[in-house]
């Protein structure tokens, strides 16, 4: 455990010197003032389209975030060659691959919190009001999908011979289950066999990311979610994400490290 | 025995040859700008003309995206909830906050609160926690049933952006016009119309909203009667093919419909049989038309 610990913490750290997040969140930051400096026929109290804009750019900049910091871990420490120094201390594979996922998902967290509080402040400044379960239930869910999002690209990492193309096919599959994972059962229903099998295999076999996007319940303001529908997605997150790492630890225990 | 050096011909090049070059490239390429450029304003398919730079950016696509944009505003009138390609569009065809204001004629068919059908399975029915999936009304209290009707304001930025996309779309200022009337915002009504009559000069449709505008919000008859008949002239003097299409008649329906009223307040009653015939020979409703001229003619309405 103090393994795994000091690891996370490394690369926590690691993940403060780099520039990614703070370029991203200035872009969103920038374009979401922007957007709300814009003067809609002399109504200031018009946030929704200012909620959307602002939760779209953090949704994509978060796991823009997740997963090249992901998806550079082990590559990065194979490269380097600092992987053999680090396996030659009384550390074991998993611990080196839980430390990794716990350090970027705790930097993800960090993230998260900074650019939830400027939505927070942002939409306060013109809806004075402040939903803060509403909020508290959509970084959660967010921060574990996140999770699910992170073991996938550590997954990826061991998987595929090249870092970009571990990111390529992250961001795809990720796209790809949040815009049509939901549909895929009705599509399926349109197509004849064996797509139609293949589909529905596939809708059951997905982890569905989309039930961790809850941006149109918080933009329309809609009541909070069931405390125990929140704790079931969060079960099924952490039995995705514990899939995927399972899988990351057997992978590397496996691969030779030249 | 020392390694001979290979000379890479690059170094052996006389240097002043590149710096020729440079200038000679510059002001060939500055040559050819001039003449070009004179023969790019005058193709008919440069996109100079508008001053708007998305309009200009997205050329024909903007057609399209302010159709998606205008969409997306009667999602926000839905509070998000609103059916997905995937779902049955039945109940949707036609977006509600444009029936509502009487923009366009609703063709919709079916139950609008249940186009979701009944989950087929857990992952379907567990996936609807996490996004809207009860229908409710802006206007009529939102998401939470409390809100009043100054949210629909939400629909707005949507519609802006969906006009300045495509500004011949008639209907996107009508939509918008409407509801800022019924957000107590006629100054703002009356600016959005008057944007839509400066991109489709004369439009019935507009002119109608106008009127509607002047004689609700303003208390001016006269006003409303100068623009409702000015929009009967325009629609005259279409040609027959445009005249017939469903929007210009439900246009000229809505026109004489309104022109009766405001005569029969006046009490210019051969103006009101002359303009209630004209609506009985356009409209789709002949038998109420015609109930309408009986109850006139007997004293009831």
């Amino acid at each position: 455990m103090k393994n795994i610990r000091l690891l996370s913490r490394v690369v926590l750290k690691e993940s403060i010197r780099r520039k990614d997040f703070y370029v991203l969140f200035v872009v969103t930051a920038v374009i979401t003032l922007v957007m709300g400096s814009v003067n809609l026929f002399h109504d200031n109290q018009i946030v929704r389209y200012l909620k959307e804009i602002c939760l779209l750019l953090i949704w994509i900049s978060t796991v823009v975030i997740a997963i090249t910091m992901a998806a550079r871990q082990i590559p990065a420490e194979r490269e380097s060659r600092t992987i053999f120094p680090l396996l030659a201390k009384p550390i074991t594979r998993t611990e080196v691959l839980l430390g990794k996922f716990f350090g970027c998902w705790i930097a993800v967290a960090a993230a998260l919190a900074v650019f939830y509080i400027f939505f927070g402040l942002m939409a306060m400044t013109k809806e004075h009001h402040w939903p803060l379960t509403n909020y508290f239930q959509a970084i959660w869910l967010h921060w574990v999908m996140l999770g699910v999002v992170i073991a996938m690209s550590l997954l990826g990492s061991l998987l595929f011979s090249a870092v970009s193309a571990n990111v390529t096919i992250s961001f795809v599959v990720v796209a790809f289950i949040l815009m049509l994972g939901r549909h895929l059962d009705k599509v399926a229903l349109q197509v004849g066999e064996p797509a139609r099998s293949l589909l529905e295999a596939l809708f059951f076999v997905l982890p569905h990311l989309e039930f961790f996007d809850v941006r149109d319940l918080v933009i329309h303001d809609w009541p909070a979610i069931h405390w125990l529908v929140c704790v079931k997605a969060t079960a099924y997150g952490f039995a995705y994400g514990a899939f995927f790492l399972v899988a990351a630890c057997l992978c590397f225990r496996r691969r030779p490290l030249n | 025995m020392a390694a001979k050096t290979v000379e890479s011909p690059e170094r052996n090049r006389p240097a002043h040859v590149g710096e020729l070059v440079l200038p000679l490239l510059l002001v060939g390429g500055f040559c050819l700008a001039t003449d070009l450029s004179q023969w790019f304003q005058s193709w008919p398919g440069n996109r100079t003309a508008s001053a708007n730079l998305i309009a200009v950016a997205l050329g024909d696509a903007g057609h399209l995206f302010a159709n998606h944009f205008f969409v997306k505003a009667d999602a926000y009138f839905h509070s998000g909830f609103y059916p997905s390609i995937y779902d049955n569009r039945q109940s949707f065809q036609t977006p509600h906050i444009a029936e509502d204001s009487g923009a366009m004629k609703g063709q919709n068919s079916g139950d609008e609160t249940r186009f979701l059908a009944p989950p087929r399975n857990w992952i379907e029915a567990f996936g609807r926690e996490f996004y809207p999936s009860v229908h409710t009304h802006l206007s009529e209290g939102g998401a939470d049933g409390e809100e009043g009707v100054g949210t629909v304001r939400e629909i707005l930025p949507w519609l802006k952006l969906s006009a300045e996309l495509d500004p011949k779309r008639v209907q996107t200022y009508i939509v918008t016009a409407y509801w800022l009337r019924r957000m107590d915002k006629p100054d703002e009504s009356k600016q959005v119309l008057r944007e839509g009559l400066k991109e489709n000069p004369g439009n019935p449709q507009l002119l109608f909203d106008l009127g509607r505008l002047f004689l609700e919000t303003q208390h001016n008859p006269v006003g409303a009667r100068k623009v409702w008949e000015a929009g009967l002239r325009n629609l005259d003097s279409l040609p027959l093919a445009d005249k017939t299409n469903v929007q210009n008649r439900f246009s000229q329906e809505q026109i004489l419909a309104a022109l009766a009223n405001l005569e029969i307040q006046a009490g210019n009653t051969n103006r009101v049989l002359d303009l209630l015939h004209q609506l009985k020979e356009v409209t789709t409703t002949p038998v109420a038309v015609e109930k309408w001229i009986n109850d006139y003619k007997s004293g009831k309405r």
